[in-house]
């Protein structure tokens, strides 16, 4: 029972990069505890899914065909039962939207100690993961008690797994009751809309450091005065002062420019997500610790309200 | 139908801190109510003022601290709140999402809410499970990260909207009893009135001790144990410009145009 299975994720017929990233955070442990890495992808294209899935490292994949989307009922049965067959050490699941929806019942239902959002996994005589608190402010350990455990990997922390494996492909029949008390009836793109921020090459974005909506011409007036393309991290979008079009981030846009400003924002993971592959980050932040300065390559440690007029200034 | 709102009081780390053993030292931390639930507030309470709702309760996990955090919510329009502690908690570095769900289920057990409203997460520990752990346990049905509800009184049926990565939208229905777990964004929390405030006052927080919800000390044992924390080591060669605010915004533009960004 030194096992490791990892559950990939796919949507609207396409593999999600978390799943190939898990593979590697699960290929790590299953060397650390010296077991099997077994793959379970489940509804939609089983078969093509897993003919990807099967690179170097992976040992058994296990596919189970019911359900065509993702739906929380089939995912939870799915890893119960396949849980009840392999018995394995630990279950990684991603710590995405969907991931969140199902991985906390399988661990309850399974009785195993649950820790989300992993950015490190460690085995050694115990499962040992690296998460962080207080919005990236603070990273800790966690020893995780039990024999079974379940853990969420945070997305973009381990590389894709890559190469041609050869795994052992079986179909699991995992007795699933379709019964389910939720049912997915669609999607809806949202976000669409005048801009398309992901085309812009300079992009000056704010957070919720501007505190106040009154407050945001004055960004405007820098957006002018550089010809940048005006972004913003959740909280200004929530607030509906800008459209749902200009957030970056995890729900919102990916966006790669030249130059990304970022003015009070934090730099939570969910909008890194979103920003991360800008060639050059510039943040200003009263904030000397916060996180986005971890990811920047050129700081102000300052007050937006004195360093924006003063750069306005530079370009009138 | 009666709403079940869980509530928690989350600690923010200031500007500048410091890590005592593997804690923040408690002087730069300070306390509020956990932003995804003051979304889940302020849809239950909007349930209730249209209609469908006839009462809404909060629970918070939380020492006596914590009733000022609640009594926000109380202000806000929810009727009444629970508040769950227990001495033997106060040494639990990091609670567990099982002990949380063992907690939550008694109050369910108690309350028997019709739906029960969850922030996605809390900003602190960020776990992101109870709701769904607690759901799974109840033997209720649940939908995690949503943005949009539109409840139908005649079918029973939470017809939601899940918000998916990169800007796709997931259409669900949920039939109730559910546990929905609230993304921000659903709504536009109102601001606690003066009146408000002080009908808070007079509302009830029943505080409840593991006794009260016929569970052992058991039911709280942590199997998580948090062995350490650190300042996070910066992955990038960030160049801070010194100085003024002209004197920095001087070099930022000088960089700009370098970049040729703008001129
Ligand atoms: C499932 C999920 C999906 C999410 N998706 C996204 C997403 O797509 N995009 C996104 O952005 N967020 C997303 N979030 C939210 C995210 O977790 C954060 O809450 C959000 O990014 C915080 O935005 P912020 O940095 O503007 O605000 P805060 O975290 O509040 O940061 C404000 C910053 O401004 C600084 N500041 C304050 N005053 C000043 C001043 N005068 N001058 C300079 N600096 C100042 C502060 O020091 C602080 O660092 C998501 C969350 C979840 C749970």
């Amino acid at each position: 029972m030194s096992d490791i299975l990892a559950v990939a994720e796919h949507r609207r017929g396409d593999l999600r990069d978390v799943s190939y990233e898990l593979l590697t955070a699960g290929r790590q442990l299953a060397d650390e505890t010296g077991g099997d890495l077994h793959v379970a992808v489940v509804s939609g294209d089983t078969e093509s899914f897993a003919d990807d899935l099967n690179r170097e490292g992976v040992d058994a994949i296990h596919t189970v065909a019911d359900g065509e989307e993702f739906n929380h009922d089939v995912y939870a049965q799915a890893v119960e039962a396949l849980h009840a067959e392999l018995d394995p050490e630990v279950v990684v699941m991603p710590n995405s939207v969907n991931g969140l929806d199902y991985a906390p019942a399988v661990a309850n239902r399974l009785d195993l100690p649950l820790v989300t959002d992993a950015v490190a996994l460690d085995y050694d005589d115990g499962l040992t993961v690296t998460r962080e608190m207080y919005g990236s402010k603070v990273e800790t350990t966690v020893d995780v008690a039990g024999d079974q455990q379940a853990v969420t990997i945070r997305g973009a922390e381990w590389p894709a797994a890559e190469g041609v494996g050869d795994a052992d492909i079986s179909a699991f029949d995992a007795d699933i009751d379709a019964d389910a008390g939720s049912t997915v009836t669609g999607f809806e793109e949202v976000g669409g809309g005048d801009v398309d921020i992901s085309e812009a090459d300079f992009i000056v974005s704010i957070g919720r450091g501007i505190e106040e909506e009154e407050n945001l011409p004055l960004i405007e007036d820098l957006v002018e005065a550089t010809d940048a393309t005006l972004a913003s991290s959740r909280p200004i979008v929530d607030n509906g002062w800008l459209p749902k079009n200009r957030q970056v981030g995890q729900s919102g846009k990916v966006v790669t420019p030249t130059v990304y400003l970022a003015i009070g924002i934090s730099g939570a993971v969910q909008h890194v997500a979103g920003m991360k592959g800008a060639d050059n980050i510039v943040a200003v932040n009263t904030d000397p610790n916060a996180p986005i300065f971890d990811i920047a390559d050129y700081g102000i440690v300052g007050d937006l309200f004195e360093v924006v007029p003063e750069l306005i200034e530079q370009f009138e | 139908m009666k709403v079940l709102v869980t509530v928690k009081e989350v600690a923010e780390v200031a500007d500048d801190f410091e890590i005592a053993g593997t804690e923040v030292d408690e002087r730069y931390l300070e306390y509020d109510l956990n932003e995804w639930d003051d979304y889940a507030v302020e849809e239950a309470v909007q349930l209730k003022e249209d209609g469908p709702a006839d009462e809404v309760v909060t629970v918070t996990v939380g020492p006596e601290r914590s009733e000022e955090t609640i009594r926000m919510a109380l202000a806000k329009g929810a009727d009444r709140a629970v508040r769950v502690w227990d001495d033997a908690l106060e040494d639990v570095d990091l609670l567990d999402v099982e002990t949380k769900t063992n907690l939550l289920k008694a109050v369910v057990e108690a309350e028997d809410p019709d739906l029960v409203l969850s922030g996605v997460q809390a900003g602190d520990d960020a776990f992101g499970a109870t709701g769904v752990s607690l759901a799974d346990e109840i033997g209720f049905q649940w939908g995690a990260v949503v943005n949009a509800l539109d409840y139908d009184d005649e079918e029973n049926v939470a017809h939601v909207h899940r918000e998916l990565e990169g800007g796709v939208e997931e259409l669900t229905d949920i039939d109730l009893p559910a546990v929905l777990t609230i993304q921000t964004g659903i709504n536009e929390p109102r601001y606690a009135s003066l009146r408000g405030i002080r009908q808070a006052q007079s509302k009830e927080i029943a505080p409840k001790s593991l006794d009260d919800l016929g569970l052992d000390s058991g039911s709280i044992e942590s199997d998580l144990d948090l062995t350490s924390m650190y300042e996070p080591e910066s992955e990038s060669d960030v160049e801070i410009f010194d100085g003024d605010a002209s004197e920095t915004a001087g070099k930022l533009a000088e960089v700009l145009t370098e970049l040729g960004v703008a001129e």
